[in-house]
């Protein structure tokens, strides 16, 4: 049962990243997105990861899928329907996908995987909360001063002269 | 551990039925669908009328009073005309469903399940009562949070597919409008996780019982239900902030260009949204089921009051203490003026967010101290 939930959300994420990458509409292209973002959380429920996925589901959905689109009908011609996307440099570009794909076939065959036993977890959220403000102090701090710069930033840029 | 799902699970082991697992799944996922969709549809069909007869006291009219049902009409009084939602909904779903030939019609029929479903789902962490709710997700508040930002992708998509200006405006500002309201409901929520310490629904109802509700923990959590209820509001779509759908600048916003059928799912959505922030409202800060005597037993009320608690009593609470939030809405929207769209991001960025960052501070120091 959870086997053919599994293949079905895995089917369904890559399925619908190939017609983001295809589709001649970028609005098209972003409601896919759409779906493959909730294969990704559905994926993530899978590993137990709870938290992570609804955080997927509120960052991604809620928050970056709506600023592509945003950003898509700010560019121009927005009320016609043809916002199309075009394909260049198509062999280069395969050679590049058939370069990753292979580094990353490599990496998944010669990595030795490490199973451990199927263990259900009540919550993951007291945990990730304790290890960001004790282990990994440092690097939440880090990203935080990241995200204010680029904030800082971009309310700079956009400001009245 | 007591939600409709796991009462399922107990009660049928996957063994003594046929199909095992995959027909218990199938049970769940039905039931659960069915009755939250039932839950919508009388969410709609009362607020609509409620909504119909609060407007028209507020403007001094009598409202609906003509449709009644089984020959029962009320007249003037409050409960005449009881039948008009009835008669409204049905007239919705006769309608004929135009789609403009220039539209991307894919996109355009698309859109209104997107809302739906997000409201759909939203209601999968929606407590009504103690052990009442479908599932009691440990994550359940920011569930409800992640699901119910959703539907923004839907109302953009609406606008953008119809092939209309009033609509592409109304989806632009929808967008601007949600996805900056979300974080005062954010931090406004966050709160109250850090006093109890956990996201479950139950833990937090749990905790008020314990305490007080956590509107009175302290002057911040005071200040923090009125951040969230006025962008509660904004979320909603509800006047005052109701610019994406503003009708004396873009005819009906997002919707302009959407009949029957499909314009009935933005409604149903509408109304089953604003129950879902009176709700969580309610959890969070009014005290979830818990019964008002008890908060305010200071030996005024009988003792036998003090019993109206447990689950069918706790259903009764929170659709009362819903209703009434649903009723300010109600009433904001037939006494304050629609907001300019340079006024709406003022309020946010400018007043609510800074307090509301302000007060997760303040709250934090606060439960060092005391």
């Amino acid at each position: 049962m959870s086997e053919i939930l599994f293949y079905a959300i895995a089917a369904i994420t890559i399925g619908s990243a190939f017609w983001v990458v295809t589709s001649k509409n970028l609005v098209y292209s972003a409601v896919w997105l759409f779906v493959t973002l909730f294969g990704v959380a559905g994926l993530f429920i899978f590993l137990y990861a709870d938290f992570i996925a609804a955080t997927q589901v509120l960052i991604y959905v809620g928050g970056v899928l709506v600023l592509i689109i945003f950003g898509v009908m700010l560019t121009s011609k927005i009320d016609t329907a043809k916002i199309s996307q075009s394909s260049k440099g198509k062999f280069i570009g395969a050679v590049l996908s058939l370069l990753i794909f292979g580094m990353m076939l490599t990496v998944i065959l010669t990595t030795n995987w490490k199973v451990g036993e199927l263990q259900s977890v009540d919550s993951t959220v007291n945990t990730i909360g304790n290890m960001i403000l004790n282990e990994y102090l440092l690097p939440f701090e880090a990203v935080s001063i990241l995200l204010l710069g680029a904030l800082i930033g971009s309310a700079m840029l956009s400001r009245k002269k | 551990m007591n939600s409709i799902v796991n009462q399922f699970i107990s009660a049928f082991s996957a063994s003594d039925i046929p199909g095992g697992y995959f027909t218990l799944f199938a049970t769940i996922v039905i039931i659960s669908g069915l009755a939250v969709f039932g839950v919508m549809a009388v969410t709609a069909l009362v607020a609509v009328y409620f909504e119909r007869k609060v407007s028209a006291f507020m403007q001094d009219r009598i409202g609906p009073m003509e449709v009644g049902i089984f020959g029962f009409k009320g007249g003037k009084k409050f409960w005449g005309g009881i039948g008009q939602t009835i008669a409204d909904a049905l007239k919705l779903l006769t309608k004929e469903d135009i789609i403009p030939r220039l539209a991307d019609r894919k996109l355009m029929m698309l859109a209104p399940f997107i809302i739906f479903g997000g409201a759909f789902i939203t209601f999968v962490g929606v407590p009504f009562s103690e052990g009442i709710v479908i599932s009691d997700f440990n994550i359940g508040l920011f569930y409800i949070m992640a699901a119910s930002s959703i539907g923004v992708i839907g109302v953009i998509l609406a606008g953008w597919s119809s092939n209309n200006k009033w609509s592409l405006y109304g989806g632009m500002r929808s967008a601007a409008q949600i996805i900056s309201y979300e974080i005062p409901i954010a931090l406004s929520l966050i709160l109250v996780v850090i006093v109890v310490g956990s996201l479950r629904m139950t833990d937090i109802v749990v905790w008020q019982a314990d305490h007080r509700w956590f509107i009175f923990h302290s002057p911040f959590a005071f200040l923090a239900f009125f951040i969230y209820f006025i962008s509660a509001v904004a979320e909603t779509n509800r006047t005052p902030f109701d610019i994406p759908e503003a009708e004396s600048e873009l005819v009906a916003g997002w919707m302009t260009e959407y009949s029957g059928f499909r314009w009935a799912v933005f409604f149903l959505s509408e109304y089953a949204n604003m129950l879902i922030v009176s709700i969580v409202a309610s959890v969070v800060f009014l005290g979830g089921w818990l019964s008002p005597f008890q908060m305010f037993d200071f030996g005024l009320f009988p003792e036998s009051w003090m019993l109206l608690d447990g689950p069918i009593w706790g259903l009764f609470w929170i659709v009362v203490k819903a209703m009434i939030l649903i009723f300010v809405m109600m009433w904001f929207r037939w006494t304050f003026p629609r907001l300019r769209v340079d006024q709406l991001m003022t309020v946010c960025w400018k007043y609510l967010i800074p307090f509301a960052l302000a007060n997760v501070i303040l709250v934090s120091i606060w439960e060092l101290i005391f």
